[in-house]
């Protein structure tokens, strides 16, 4: 029993690394119906900036994570001013690609930069053993488990609550109404970017200090799992990308403690195949049939 | 057939062989050594995985992100068939074994299509995308766990049977099977779907049917050119067939433009080679090759050839008498 | 015997009715029209009629046979098709494959005998294409038969639709605001070309239509809906002095 509430706690803390993630693919797709492949590159990253942060400047944690999460949030702002917006309205593929080629760039430009070994992350949250009952938490796991949801709280409410929050909805409801109304699409895609870009650097920063380390390759099974995640949830969807990756997180991390470590990522796809051959637009997602 | 079709026909005929014999001095006389025979095979290989993608993604208009899954299923079912073959002591010569091995990996592979199209085809757009990576992937990981096959070491002792000359030809006639699909009524069947799926099943054309038939079309032949990559690498490795994989046949179809088989044809030959010839860039090279990408879609979204074919009559037309030098659009045979 | 006949269906949408027990009879070479103001119905009537929706309750009757729930190609090849309100074309092919897409089931080779070109594929082919041709020429159409859809001027693109939907051989066509968009011009000149077809191919046709000279002009019988519900039933002069359908159109 102990066992299994450990193990539901490790599936809280991956899954909301991959809850994280998955928001930043979420909006971007809610907003301009791109999956941003480059999303997990971002992660990377914003991971390889806090470990130099970390390491080669000793900030405190909280200046870690801040600069990490701006400066992900200008380069995310960055790519789709560069490679996005001449493309926004070209055929949805062509964006696809782009974001392919932009995932391939990002991954490569850290391969020259950083080399392809691995780096050790130093362990930057303040490190403990807390005892509940007989279960035992580090430290680090709580704090992760914590700040993302501080974060997917404070997300929900800037969307629910404030004048952006409201464009950016109208813009993923109905771009052109949105241009009639008065909203900037421009500054509320790139304000999209930005805090996608920003939550997905957090990610990466949690997610290298989980696994202490850091690697050019890092962001693309969690990137993957992520999308995955926000699929699940019903892409587009908010809360549903924290649902998403919660679950994922969960099952992956209950499938490699009971089943087998090398089947894990194949259950993962298995449940999403099962969940979209039942329910085809993700949990949360609203079924629209075509007008004719 | 009318005048103008048989000298279609004829001139595509002579560009073929005149590009065998090409090749067949290039290699006899050892102007092209080895490496690069090994390059023009893979490129062969890459055609038709392209080609095979485009009947999904560019007859259909269905996003699918897992062709990597079906040629590994014709890789790896191809290579077991050869190797019990030879177990047995068989006496067929070479070219008979690769084309038995050829029709059971793309069997298997179609009725994996069939098996995985079914249920998933009714889901659109990024979804269909994602349960294709998904089913791939599962593929993948099985051929990890799967020891008869070598599990995540790889299946060794396969005979290498794929020369430059049989799979020259074979991709020739993979090439014109498909180009005679897209031009059937089933082949317009599909095409009706990408175009608009209501209409379609408005017109008669029972569109669940076909969209399963496109996908597992595409499976066979993926499952061709999966049997084939076997018999050339004699090694199989699961790594190989991953989501990247997929992903990378997926850009040379959308480069070569959706639908058409001719910029399939030719975004393959560039993008197999491109990486080859940036190998002086050491390290920069998978960085330059992603600029490109970026770049070339940036300023031509809709890829080299959009939907229309290039045509060797009309080129030929338009170089000699200089009559008009706008490719056909999709009708003409080229 | 109606070749087409609707007993009671009902179309609901959550808790909104939008058709409710409506009833239809149409017999052999009748030219009926489908009239009423915005949002009656009319639409959701053909949807149900041509599968592509199922009525919460009721019956329709195709040629003796029930195609409730029947998939829309099975109606199809059953003897009913539509065009539609707002023009669903192949838009990147041509006019002729985009009649040909429609004569499938007259197409009569498989995909092997296809891929390979047998002898069949080219007899078949031939045909197909001549027979195609023809259709096309009926609607004054030949000379656009390598045009794509898209670039074919508005009113072709209507027409086309309608020998598209000729091409599967039906019994009954029907025909979803043919005249939508069109200027007096071509209005007139399709009133006759809908006339010529009934004539020519024997086949009943209901249309739905909002201009009602065109309907008054060419049909023989009206069926009038409001609220998913039949207000009226008759002969345009019938119709044209019913006080139900003039408060139905302008309001009380």
């Amino acid at each position: 029993m102990n066992l299994f509430l450990q193990q539901v706690i490790n599936g809280l803390n991956v899954g909301s690394i991959y809850a994280l993630i998955a928001i930043g693919y979420t909006m971007v797709y809610g907003i301009i119906k791109l999956i941003n492949f480059a999303h997990g590159e971002i992660m990377m990253f914003g991971a390889y900036f806090a470990f130099i942060a970390a390491t080669s400047f000793q900030m405190p944690v909280w200046a870690v994570l801040l600069l990490s999460m701006t400066i992900m949030a200008i380069i995310g702002v960055a790519i789709e001013f560069v490679a996005y917006r001449p493309l926004r309205n070209a055929p949805r593929l062509s964006a696809l690609i782009t974001a392919i080629g932009v995932s391939l760039f990002l991954q490569n430009l850290a391969l020259i930069i950083f080399k392809p070994e691995p780096k050790v992350m130093p362990k930057i949250f303040p490190e403990m053993i807390i005892k509940i009952g007989s279960i035992e938490i580090s430290s680090t796991t709580l704090i992760t488990i914590g700040l993302s949801l501080v974060f997917m709280v404070l997300l929900d409410l800037y969307i629910r609550k404030t004048k952006q929050g409201r464009a950016m909805r109208a813009v993923s409801e109905d771009k052109d109404a949105a241009i009639l109304m008065g909203v900037n699409v421009n500054r509320t895609i790139s304000l999209t970017f930005a805090l996608g870009s920003a939550l997905g650097a957090l990610g990466g920063v949690l997610y290298s200090v989980a696994y202490i380390q850091v690697y050019p390759t890092m962001g693309v099974m969690p990137g993957l799992k992520a999308f995955i995640a926000a699929v699940l949830g019903g892409i587009g969807i908010v809360p549903g990308a924290m649902l998403g990756g919660f679950i994922i997180g969960m099952v992956e991390t209950l499938t490699k403690a009971y089943l087998s470590t090398t089947w894990a990522d194949a259950i993962v796809f298995g449940i999403l195949i099962i969940v979209l051959l039942f329910k085809p637009t993700g949990i949360l997602g609203k079924n629209t049939r075509e007008k004719v | 057939m009318d005048k103008s079709k048989r000298r279609a026909y004829i001139i595509n005929t002579i560009a073929i062989i005149a590009l065998y014999i090409i090749f067949f001095v290039l290699i006899q006389t050892q102007t092209m050594n080895k490496y690069f025979i090994g390059i023009a095979i893979l490129t062969c290989i890459m055609i038709i995985m392209a080609m095979s993608l485009n009947i999904v993604a560019g007859f259909l208009g269905q996003m699918a992100l897992g062709h990597a899954g079906f040629m590994a299923i014709g890789a790896y079912s191809s290579a077991s068939f050869s190797i019990a073959l030879f177990n047995s002591g068989t006496e067929l010569p070479n070219i008979v074994v690769l084309i038995l091995a050829m029709a059971v990996g793309g069997t298997i592979a179609g009725i994996f299509g069939i098996l995985i199209g079914t249920p998933t085809l009714r889901l659109r757009g990024d979804y269909l995308g994602i349960v294709t990576i998904g089913f791939s992937e599962i593929i993948r990981i099985f051929f990890v766990n799967f020891q008869p096959t070598g599990g995540a070491a790889g299946l060794k002792g396969i005979t290498k049977l794929v020369n430059f000359n049989n799979v020259y030809w074979i991709t020739i006639i993979v090439i014109i099977l498909i180009f005679t699909l897209g031009r059937s009524k089933q082949g317009r069947a599909i095409i009706s779907i990408r175009e608009d799926e209501i209409a379609s099943e408005s017109a008669g054309i029972p569109t669940t049917r076909y969209k399963v038939l496109g996908f597992s079309m595409a499976a066979f032949f993926a499952g061709i050119g999966g049997a084939l990559y076997a018999h050339y690498q004699a090694f199989l490795e699961p790594s190989k067939f991953g989501f990247m994989f997929s992903i990378e046949m997926f850009v040379i179809v959308v480069l070569g433009g959706l639908g058409s088989l001719t910029g399939s044809i030719i975004s393959a030959i560039v993008l197999t080679i491109l990486p080859e010839m940036l190998r002086g860039f050491a390290e920069y090279r998978l960085l330059v090759y992603s600029l490109v990408l970026i770049i070339m879609m940036i300023f031509r979204p809709q890829g080299i050839f959009g939907r229309s074919e290039f045509s060797l009559t009309t080129a030929i037309d338009a170089l000699i008498l200089r009559k008009n030098t706008k490719n056909t659009v999709d009708g003409g045979e080229s | 015997m109606p070749v087409l006949s609707a007993n009671n269906i009902t179309m609901q949408f959550g808790g909104l009715t939008a058709v409710d027990k409506f009833n239809l009879n149409l017999e052999p070479h009748e030219l009926v029209g489908l009239i009423g103001p915005n949002g009656a119905g009319k639409t959701t009537i053909f949807n149900m009629l041509t599968g592509v929706y199922v009525p919460t309750s009721g019956d329709i009757i195709l040629n003796g046979q029930s195609i409730i729930k029947k998939s829309t190609h099975d109606i199809v090849s059953l003897g009913a098709s539509r065009t539609f309100q707002n023009i669903r074309l192949f838009k990147d092919l041509t006019a002729v494959e985009n009649v040909k897409i429609a004569y499938h089931n007259f197409i009569d080779y498989n995909m092997i005998q296809g891929m390979f070109r047998t002898k069949k594929f080219w007899i078949e082919e031939k045909k197909a294409q001549e027979e195609c041709l023809k259709l096309l020429d009926i609607f004054d159409m030949g000379e656009y038969a390598n045009t794509l859809a898209k670039n074919l001027p508005y009113g072709q693109q209507r027409k086309l639709e309608i020998a598209r939907a000729l091409a599967s051989d039906p019994k009954v066509l029907m025909l979803d605001e043919p005249a939508a968009g069109m200027n007096p011009n071509e209005t007139e000149e399709l009133m006759n070309t809908i006339h010529f077809i009934r004539n020519k191919f024997d086949i009943t046709v209901l249309l739905i239509e909002h201009d009602m000279k065109l309907v008054m002009g060419i049909c023989e019988r009206i069926i009038v809906v409001d609220y998913g519900k039949t207000i009226a039933e008759g002969t345009p002069d019938e119709i044209k002095n019913n006080p139900e359908v003039i408060r139905a159109y302008l309001g009380d």
